[in-house]
């Protein structure tokens, strides 16, 4: 896995210097070589990672006829498959590397060949004869590309803190966008919380020439499809098979792959699908000091059916809150929660194993109906066709056992008002997710300075700037496809597969392979009746099937529990660090003009004089985002960005310039 | 009383503003003053405060939905 930089320059002679600056920033991505590439218009970088074709898969990478350089970040895992097509077509190869493929590919088809590669990815293309640049990433997003355009051309890169190393991009929030955050728990898709800076969709492509800017749509989740009828074992069997190619797919590299067993049943599955072909796995699991959020057991038990080489870190909330302003650093937008930090420090842990790849099972929930939601929201159409009704709504107190203001019996009146609030229009494209949307933003304008909150008047805009793009024929879906479409579409790809993805990984060079985002296995997914996704109450219905017998019986029965960590207590008490306090004093809350200063000194003293447990979502919810937005404006608008701890950036050698 | 549970919910659900708009009478719930695990800490707040110990079947939107409601409430239990 790697980095990308570049920029194109239709007026000026480009600058090596900038591009060089540009893909230092990128170092964390790729720490094994470093190439720099100026071929007219375009200044090309890259920072490798290596794991397929160690020796020569160097980067940016031309044809022999020199029109076309490829700058590429992610994987291709049927290149060998491609390689072979493209070969019979005429095409001749020099290295055995999936990048030399992708430029082949496109040069052949055009952004028309993205559609047979199976894998991830960030591409930037330069056309030299055209002069052209095509831009493209991968189904769900999850490698990153950032872009600036401006009057002379256009900036991009993986990540935000390269595109701010080229004098001409702005450094300035986006008001909007930073508050959306605090609905969607990310900015809507192609947004970034900076001014100006876009991210490429997932499943988009864009193509800038000296004439304009062209974006468009190359693939979009499956979902809202007839469905093929089948048996729940037909289910289960599709499901085994589909998953066991997609995952031993992703064990092509040059490199060892490691899995993550988290303890549930979606990686495990992974990593037993795979143990015969890849004896000896390291396996990673994360460990909480707090058994709360604790699995170890689990993990354990897992480790020990695999057969597997298993480490483990053991995150405790100072952990957490010493790592967090590196999370922010590199997640590039405020999160409403700690969980992504341990991810990070794992990533570090990897890493010293010596291993660079590793088998993640992030995507089941959202492709198998796995969340709580996808059960809320089914409650809740329930309900709806009677509105009136004292009784259905109770049921969503199974959901929640946990809250104790829902388990407690008679409870149908709290119920029937918090939930009700989106009972009369079940037909609303968002019904699915209203609850989670709506959670902060009835009392987050009281901390947000005027300025600030101004941004707050068009939420209900926001809403429709996504809901309005569903595709053709969304209404007609069924409410599980539905709610499915909008949790890959905005949770996944801003949040799970970014913030607590690619960036705690990237942040120590470790890629994350993803068998769940398989684009046959969704295919295959998506055919199955939402009567064997998710019968009655039962999430994840033919993943489970897949798997028992497959894992250990005890994993398969223990009850689901959610990865969470630590949250807001971590940051208050006796080592609570310095750089919490720095953050959340009166004069640099004021200095920085984003929140009120009062309200959340208000929010701070009521949790810091309580325990976990204590404290609800909502407030924990706002205390991380103020949190991490502090930290984000300090270290991205007040000069940080230079390499800092860990991050020791080599002297670049420009190669082939 | 409604001083006091009127206090309690600016301090801790509205960021210690009081918003003249939200009227003592206003549904906690419609307003989005309050989300579920709140209604908990008012009623910790009453019991710690008030001395008043909140019956399950007493945890309804009758008691608990307004300023209003929860200070009947209350001085019905102490009276």
């Amino acid at each position: 896995m790697c980095g990308i930089a570049g920029f194109i320059d239709y007026q000026r002679p480009v600058s090596t210097d900038i591009l060089k600056a540009m893909t230092r920033r990128l170092y964390h991505r790729g720490p094994d070589a470093f190439g720099l590439r100026m071929q007219g218009k375009a200044a090309l970088g890259h920072s490798r990672l290596s794991i397929i074709d160690l020796t020569t898969g160097d980067q940016p990478m031309g044809e022999p006829g020199g029109r076309w350089w490829l700058t590429y970040n992610g994987e291709v895992y049927n290149y060998i498959e491609l390689r072979a097509e493209l070969e019979a077509r005429g095409h001749v190869f020099h290295t055995t590397c999936d990048t030399e493929v992708v430029l082949h590919q496109l040069m052949e088809y055009g952004p028309a060949g993205l559609e047979a590669m199976n894998g991830q990815w960030a591409i930037a293309l330069w056309d030299n004869r055209e002069e052209s640049l095509l831009l493209a990433r991968d189904r769900f997003g999850i490698r990153p590309l950032h872009y600036w355009r401006g009057p002379r051309g256009i900036v991009f890169a993986s990540e935000i803190k390269a595109l701010m190393a080229h004098p001409d991009v702005p450094r300035e929030m986006d008001n909007e966008s930073l508050l959306q955050v605090f609905r969607y728990w990310t900015c809507l898709p192609g947004r970034t919380v900076f001014k100006g800076i876009r991210e490429l969709k997932a499943g988009h492509w864009a193509k800038l020439t000296r004439d304009g800017w062209t974006e468009q749509r190359w693939w979009r989740l499956p979902f809202g499809q007839t469905p093929t009828e089948m048996t729940e074992d037909e289910a289960a069997d599709i499901v085994r098979e589909k998953l066991r190619t997609a995952t031993s797919l992703r064990l092509r590299a040059d490199v060892p792959v490691g899995a993550y067993v988290s303890g549930g049943i979606d990686s495990s599955l992974l990593a037993a699908l795979i143990k015969d072909e890849n004896p000896g796995m390291k396996t990673f699991s994360i460990r909480f000091a707090d058994q709360v959020f604790d699995e170890t057991g689990y993990q354990n038990q897992m480790a020990e059916h695999l057969g597997s080489d298993h480490h483990h870190i053991t995150v405790s909330g100072s952990d957490i809150a010493s790592a967090f302003p590196r999370l922010v650093r590199h997640a590039e937008k405020p999160v409403l929660r700690t969980a992504p930090t341990p991810l990070m420090l794992l990533a570090e842990k990897v890493r010293s194993e010596g291993i660079k790849v590793v088998l993640t099972g992030e995507g089941a929930d959202e492709v198998m109906a796995g969340y709580d939601l996808f059960k809320d929201a089914k409650i809740r159409h329930w309900w709806a066709r009677r509105p009136e009704s004292r009784l259905r709504p109770l049921l969503l107190s199974r959901l929640y056992p946990t809250s104790p203001l829902l388990a407690k019996a008679g409870r149908a009146d709290y119920l029937h008002k918090y939930y009700g609030r989106w009972i009369d229009n079940p037909a609303d494209r968002g019904f699915s997710h209203r609850p989670r949307w709506d959670t902060i933003v009835g009392v987050l304008g009281n901390y947000l300075s005027p300025d600030l909150g101004s941004a707050l008047a068009n939420w209900e805009g926001w809403d429709s700037e996504y809901l309005d793009g569903l595709p053709v024929g969304f209404d007609d879906w069924g409410q599980l496809d539905k709610a499915q479409l909008l949790e890959a579409e905005t949770l996944l790809g801003g949040y799970l597969l970014s913030s607590q993805g690619d960036r705690p990984a990237m942040a120590h060079s470790v890629e994350g392979r993803f068998p769940y985002l398989d684009p046959e296995f969704v295919a295959a997914a998506a055919k199955i009746p939402w009567r064997r996704r998710l019968p009655v109450l039962h999430e994840k219905q033919a993943l489970k099937g897949a798997a028992r017998g497959v894992i250990p019986d005890q994993i398969m029965d223990r009850p689901k529990q959610p990865y969470m960590a630590p949250d807001a207590p971590s940051f208050f008490g006796d080592d609570s660090p310095a750089w919490v306090g720095e953050m959340l004093a009166t004069e640099r809350i004021d200095g920085l003009g984003l929140f009120d200063s009062a309200a959340v000194g208000t929010l701070v003293s009521k949790l810091s004089r309580k325990r976990r447990g204590q404290i609800g979502f909502r407030d924990n919810m706002l205390l991380v985002g103020i949190l991490s937005t502090q930290y984000l404006v300090h270290e991205f608008l007040e000069g940080g960005l230079e390499p800092t701890g860990d991050e020791i950036f080599r002297e670049a050698v420009p190669l082939g310039s | 009383m409604q001083d006091s549970i009127r206090k309690f919910i600016i301090e801790n659900f509205l960021a210690g503003k009081d918003d003249p708009t939200f009227k003592n009478d206003d549904s906690f719930l419609d307003s989005r003053v309050i989300d579920s695990t709140g209604i908990l800490e008012l009623i910790d707040f009453i019991e710690d405060e008030h001395g008043v110990s909140v019956e399950d079947d007493e945890m309804t939107t009758e008691n608990f939905d307004s300023v209003a409601k929860v200070a009947a409430y209350v001085e019905r239990k102490i009276a």
